[in-house]
């Protein structure tokens, strides 16, 4: 695809959820305290919210949303669209989205459906989205983008296990004439899908009496074939060899330089990952927020969590120039460059988990 | 770019080795310790210095660190 433009939309209100309970990597007893530590300072994973077994993606989606409408001129009854960006949908049929709309209180006037990418999703759920409003027959849409990734990995599998937190945010759209455009550059390449997957489960292989059976792959990995593969390496090499390159192809199109924007955010994937990336792009520091070292890699809400966490009230309180680039599962990423100015950002809210046991073998 | 340089900085991004103790000849995984986050280590680091790109191949493949050095200087645009 090339570069592509999003005419008349305005993103007014951003909010975002995350669990309760923490867990904290030090308490990882499959490592020794070297390996923690080195764990630790690599992929900068030191704490994660998890959200167990007692709440869902979509109950943190739902909470982050009650509370946009809470603080926004903004009704439930006046949501023409609504879209869940998610890899843990509520069940297998039918689509969470749907389920939303009438949990929210929003009109059965709306199109609802879900959108199952993971780490690119937040960039691609502001295109889909906005490409649908653009044309102004539909006025407002609500976002709902996040994942629980936490459950996904195996508690014995050392290279994915201290990676993953989980959370929802909820982001409102509208038409809006006359603001500045969008910019994005959406890419796929689907011959690397297999750098992370989960194996079983779908129907190019049922889940079968074998799926839960552990299986030990490597040293330090043991899973069965419910959990989450992440083959590092690959995932890194991806990363370092299309990131920036999608990045510089947007920014040359629109004639921009990087040094131009308030923030860059890139998903959190790791730090290591996410260093190189800005290095690369010659970025300071300040100019590229994280939050991996407290929140872990949130898949696709791991960009609005960070932009809620971290430039809160800079966003409530003043025009920004924003770059944001999801890269990860699919293989998928892309990047956009938007304007936002002074939206609705209430400040995290915390979903009040009960159980955060670890899935054990 | 020499090898040396390349050394150097090696040394810098893995504070626990010793000063002098990665040569050339040097069999750089037994060196280096080697595990899944030393890999990514060396990756970010070439990725950084040199906008190249080293793959899980080019590991593979290679055994001392002359050899993995010629790589990235082949690379180097």
């Amino acid at each position: 695809m090339a570069v592509v433009s999003l005419e008349n939309i305005r993103l007014s209100g951003l909010s975002a959820c995350v669990p309760l309970k923490e867990y904290d990597n030090n308490n990882y007893e499959l490592l020794t305290d070297l390996e923690k530590k080195a764990v630790i300072t690599t992929t900068g994973v030191e704490k994660r919210r998890v959200a167990g077994r007692d709440i869902t993606t979509s109950d943190m989606c739902e909470m982050a949303a009650k509370k946009l409408f809470e603080e926004m001129p903004c009704d439930p009854s006046e949501i023409d669209l609504l879209i869940f960006v998610s890899q843990s949908r509520d069940y297998p049929l039918p689509c969470t989205a749907i389920i939303l709309q009438d949990k929210l209180g929003i009109p059965k006037q709306t199109l609802a459906f879900d959108v199952p990418l993971g780490c690119s999703g937040y960039v691609y759920g502001l295109y889909i989205m906005g490409s649908l409003l653009s044309k102004g027959e539909l006025k407002k849409g609500l976002l709902l983008v996040g994942d629980i990734s936490s459950n996904s990995a195996s508690y014995f599998d050392q290279s994915s296990f201290p990676l993953f937190g989980d959370a929802g945010t909820a982001t409102i759209l509208e038409y809006k004439p006359g603001v500045p455009p969008m910019w994005f550059n959406l890419q796929s390449d689907g011959s690397g899908w297999e750098a992370i997957s989960i194996p079983e489960g779908g129907i190019r292989n049922y889940h079968n009496r074998d799926s839960f059976k552990y299986v030990t792959i490597d040293q330090g990995i043991r899973r069965n074939r419910f959990h989450l593969v992440l083959d590092g390496i690959e995932i890194f090499n991806f990363a370092l060899r299309e990131v920036t390159p999608n990045i510089k192809i947007l920014l040359k199109h629109i004639s921009k330089t990087i040094d131009t924007y308030d923030y860059c955010f890139f998903h959190q994937a790791n730090k290591l990952i996410n260093e190189t990336l800005r290095k690369m792009l010659r970025l300071p520091a300040e100019k590229v927020p994280y939050t991996i070292h407290k929140f872990g890699n949130t898949s696709s809400a791991s960009i609005p969590l960070t932009m809620v966490s971290e430039i809160r009230e800079e966003l409530t309180s003043k025009p920004l120039s924003l770059l944001m680039s999801g890269f990860g599962v699919g293989l998928s990423w892309g990047s956009v460059s938007l304007n936002t100015d002074k939206i609705v950002c209430p400040a995290l809210l915390e979903y009040p988990n009960l159980d955060s046991t670890m899935p054990q073998e | 770019m020499t090898i040396e340089e390349f050394i150097e900085k090696v040394e810098a991004e893995f504070p626990d080795l010793e000063p002098g103790k990665l040569l050339p000849d040097s069999l750089y995984r037994e060196v280096l310790n080697w595990s899944s986050i030393n890999a990514l280590i060396l990756i970010a680091l070439v990725a950084t210095e040199y906008d190249v790109i080293i793959t899980a191949d080019d590991l593979r493949s290679t055994v001392t660190l002359k050899e993995l050095f010629d790589i990235v200087k082949e690379r180097i645009s």
